[in-house]
């Protein structure tokens, strides 16, 4: 039986195999792996791209403080992205379950309509939960629009939820029970982030504090995008580093959010507010990559 | 002559199972069209599809169009002799080759064009990529590069055989073939096909082309997983439906679950194994739930009970999720969370849901004193309706909105009628499912329908198309249902829907369909019935139901075209009646008569009972017959003119009170 570290190395040789570039997890807190450049802002533009990252995504909300055996506030994905989406996707994919020790043969398998959307990306796709006996293992995703920008190559993204695939893999009731390593279990690495995780979204997390860190992220993004138009070096301009302010609005926008700070009726507003540095961000990479932007 | 077959498949990835059926339907009519268009004789034989493939076989194709004529007009014969010839050179030939064609407009220069037949193998080539993109989907996608052809899902083969013969067609980047594909897992990659042996090959290669044929296998093996178990599948035809379009090779396993969870309630344990699932209830013979489920495999078998297994881990996984919202949630009473409802918005112009609650409690209190229930019940229970909106379980079970409050209400120590009201509140959801049990509930399902309707209207928020984000159409069909099912008789709509004259003009539009689609009356009877008054939505029941039973007697279609020439020369003369009718002008014979039948009848046909008054207007009839017959309604008298249609006009608005006969189509 592969541990969890097992199986992420052979998930990574199979699609590394297969012309990916294979980097290690983005630096700033995400939601997911489709918020990490590698996959928001390279889907844009008109040059192929492969790549394949563990990324581990941040969904405060769901944290529960280590209690429940399937729900994380951290969960890791093994997020892929295929550009252009090559015509034996599916098959490609279907390998790379054999590839993990998955005999296709012995088990149920179904691609279940799930059309994805990222309002504060400004994102949408069209595509599958793929169901393995009954358990969602993929998002499976055709992206169609991202950052508000129709895209020219149409990228398969492919999302793994780690752990629940390999808590299958183990037969392992729990995701805490799975072994991560020899000897080392995934709750000797990951409880106490998911304990204290919860406590703190949930209990401490100072609200003021973080409106206040939501507007600061907020204002050096629309800062940095507004300077844009009128810098005279486009290359050197630093979008990288405005879409990291943007992400990090999103993640104390989840932190809110998980704190109750957000009411239905704001929800909307503040989601505008993220989704608009998303647009802003995406726009200014595809200038800068030498494509049309949109006025 | 001999024909032809003609074969077409179109591979995909996987297709949403609900969008299957409707696709198929639409792919043989513009096959049917396509063939009726261009002359190729043939029929649709069969639409098949599984989740990967849509497929079309069609019989009886000529090979070849028949050669047919075209006459092409040419210039009018007075431009002389060298338009004559341009028009000749045009066509290729010389000018005695040309004939004349006598119009409107004089004669003009004519030839007739012998057009030769085109095969059918070629015509198809050119339109198949046209048909394929013909059919609409609900939403469509690009897969490769922006600018391409959109679909349903990525089209990645195309199977195109008249006969043995590959059309050459291209679709989205793919080039037709005879080679389709077999299940993904069960089947081979690659298979070379013939028309006739096409669903043969499939089924040796895992995938099960006929829809019925998945449908019966899927019922024939649950019935014998289930034999000498003393349990039943519990019936559910939306998911068997969901389950034949979502498989190529559909396999139904028996799994269990801890008999522990029965103790959360059936609606929940039913709800996670069907929508989050896609599994069938099992049951015992009493109907009470038993700790069991079916699941439909996309493959043959299960061997080592590997499937079954993960199936049963991630049952008990969402059982526990269920437990543990359960519990969470009783921490907090209903009644304690209305204030919560502050928070949660309704419509952004509308305000929050304590906003609409606050209205709903008022409104239904109303009702309640005017239906004859409690009002405290009532009024407690729209106050509570709502609040389930704040619980986990609905957060992760949404379309247990309503059923959870209700649960929960009942937990919580509420009456039996308020947590019934809470847990009714919603019905009905479709146009079959049943209105709320209770009277309590009607009320309360009610308020909130008619707050949402006239809300949503007052703002601008009118449903325009296919676009109905509010589900007012919904809404206002359960209005009608439950005023009409629940015979709630002291209900005026004109008071429910105020004077706003577009919620007016939806709802009778709803009403209309509630009358004809869902109780089966014919459209001119409702039309008629609907002309004399729908504000009362009981009595307008009572009304077509009594004109559909004295609808087949015989005098009643004759006097329905005699009413429908009453309103006609009344409509012409532009007559308003308000008179009376003067009995010296009368003439006697046939005109005396219809008067003294009208005394006689119209007392009659006051009875409160429909039936009865009907059956008195309909014996009118011999009488009217006999008007028309002999007088003159025309008469060159102004007075005896005015009083004969003074009696006309009494006649016809005496007896259109139940009904306006003169909307009944007539066979004459």
């Amino acid at each position: 039986m592969d541990s969890f570290q097992q199986t992420i190395f052979k998930l990574k040789n199979y699609w590394s195999d297969r012309g990916c570039v294979i980097t290690e997890p983005y630096d700033v807190e995400v939601g997911a792996g489709t918020m990490a450049p590698e996959t928001f802002l390279r889907v844009l533009g008109k040059k192929p791209h492969r790549v394949g990252y563990i990324q581990p995504s941040r969904r405060p909300a769901d944290g529960r403080y280590g209690e429940n055996p399937n729900r994380l506030y951290k969960h890791q994905q093994f997020q892929l992205i295929l550009k252009p989406s090559p015509d034996d996707v599916l098959d490609q994919y279907l390998g790379s379950l054999e590839a993990i020790g998955i005999d296709l043969k012995k088990h149920d398998i179904k691609f279940e309509e799930d059309n994805w959307e990222a309002p504060t990306l400004g994102a949408w796709g069209i595509g599958w939960q793929v169901m393995l006996d009954g358990l969602e293992i993929t998002q499976f995703t055709y992206f169609q629009q991202c950052g508000g920008i129709d895209l020219d190559l149409v990228p398969a993204e492919i999302t793994y939820g780690m752990e629940r695939l390999v808590a299958f893999l183990q037969g392992k009731d729990s995701v805490y029970d799975i072994d991560w390593a020899p000897g080392v279990k995934y709750s000797d690495m990951r409880f106490a982030d998911e304990l204290q995780g919860s406590v703190y979204n949930f209990e401490m997390a100072d609200v003021d504090t973080l409106w206040k860190l939501f507007n600061l992220h907020e204002g050096e993004c629309q800062r940095l995008i507004d300077l844009f138009p009128k810098y005279p070096d486009k290359k050197r301009f630093p979008t990288l580093p405005a879409y990291e302010q943007a992400l990090k609005c999103s993640n104390t926008f989840n932190l809110l959010d998980a704190r109750g700070a957000i009411s239905v009726t704001e929800r909307v507003g503040v989601i505008g507010r993220v989704r608009k540095l998303a647009v802003g961000v995406a726009q200014i990479w595809q200038a800068q990559q030498g494509g049309e932007v949109a006025a | 002559m001999s024909t032809l077959p003609f074969l077409l498949e179109i591979g995909t990835e996987e297709i949403p199972d609900w969008m299957i059926p409707p696709a198929l339907v639409q792919l043989g009519d513009l096959m049917r069209k396509l063939m009726d268009e261009h002359k190729l004789g043939g029929t649709v034989t069969w639409t098949e599809a599984t989740t990967r493939r849509l497929a079309l076989r069609a019989d009886g194709l000529i090979e070849r169009q028949s050669d047919s004529e075209e006459l092409v007009m040419g210039p009018p014969k007075s431009a002389g002799a060298g338009a004559a010839g341009g028009f000749a050179k045009k066509m290729g030939v010389t000018v005695d080759a040309l004939g004349t064609e006598a119009t409107a407009k004089g004669e003009y220069f004519s030839f007739k064009k012998q057009v030769a037949g085109r095969a059918t193998a070629e015509i198809l080539a050119s339109e198949l990529p046209a048909l394929i993109q013909k059919i609409q989907w609900p939403k469509t996608m690009y897969w490769t590069e922006s600018r391409t052809p959109r679909f349903i899902r990525p089209v990645r083969w195309l199977v195109t055989l008249l006969g043995d013969q590959v059309l050459p067609v291209e679709f989205g980047g793919v080039r037709s073939g005879k080679v389709t594909r077999g299940h993904r897992i069960l089947g081979k990659g690659s298979l070379p096909v013939t028309v006739d042996g096409y669903a043969d090959v499939l089924r040796k290669n895992g995938v099960i082309l006929s829809a019925d044929d998945r449908r019966k296998k899927i019922r024939d093996e649950v019935a014998s997983l289930l034999k000498g178990t003393g349990l039943v599948q519990r019936k559910d035809d939306g998911l068997l439906e969901t389950l034949v379009f979502i498989t190529e090779c559909p396999t139904p396993i028996l799994g269990e679950f801890e008999a522990k969870y029965l103790e959360l309630p059936q609606e929940v344990l039913v709800t996670v194994m069907r929508h989050h699932q896609k599994y069938f209830s099992v049951e015992t013979k009493d109907a009470k739930l038993a700790p069991r489920f079916i699941a439909v495999m996309n493959t043959s078998a299960d061997p080592e009970g590997l499937v079954k297994r993960g199936n049963e881990r991630v049952l008990r996984a969402r059982f526990n999720d269920a437990r543990f919202f359960w519990d969470f949630d009783q921490q907090k009473k209903l009644v304690d969370r209305v204030a919560d409802l502050g928070h949660v918005t309704f419509q952004a112009k509308l305000g929050s849901y304590l906003e609409k609650t606050d209205r709903v409690k008022a409104q239904a209190r109303a009702f309640a004193r005017l239906a004859g229930a409690d009002p405290d019940a009532v009024e407690r229970a729209a106050m509570l309706a709502k609040c389930d909106l704040t619980t986990e379980m609905v957060k992760e079970f949404t379309d247990l909105q309503g059923v959870v409050g209700g649960l929960y209400a009942r937990a919580q120590g509420e009456t039996e009628e308020v947590a019934q009201a809470i847990y009714d509140h919603y019905k009905p959801v479709s146009m079959e499912g049943p209105i709320p049990s209770t009277l309590a509930g009607q009320l309360v399902s009610l308020a909130d329908k008619i707050d949402t309707l006239r809300g949503c209207f007052q703002v601008g928020l009118i449903p325009t198309g296919s676009k109905d984000p509010f589900a007012l159409r919904r809404a206002a069909q359960g209005v009608v249902k439950i005023l009409v099912e629940g015979k709630l008789e002291k209900f005026a709509l004109s008071k429910l829907l105020g004077t706003d004259a577009a919620l007016r003009e939806f709802m009778l539009d709803r009403i209309r369909y509630y009358f004809r689609e869902v109780r089966g009356f014919k459209y001119d009877e409702v039309n008629a019935v609907l002309a004399a008054g729908w504000d009362n939505l009981v009595d307008v029941d009572k009304r077509l139901t009594a004109l559909q039973a004295v609808r087949p007697t015989e005098n009643f279609e004759p006097l329905a075209a005699s009413f429908k020439r009453i309103a006609n020369i009344l409509r012409q003369a532009d007559f308003k009646g308000g008179e009376a009718v003067d009995v010296k002008l009368l003439e006697p014979g046939a005109e005396q008569e219809l008067y003294e039948e009208f005394q006689r009848v119209r007392e009659k046909a006051r009875a409160s009972e429909y039936l009865p008054a009907l059956d008195a207007i309909a014996s009118i009839r011999p009488k009217a017959d006999l008007f028309f017959d002999k007088v003159l309604v025309n008469a060159p008298d102004a007075d005896v003119r005015r009083n004969r249609l003074t009696l006309l006009h009494q006649v016809l608005t005496e007896f259109s009170t139940i009904a306006d006969f003169s909307e009944i189509v007539t066979q004459s």
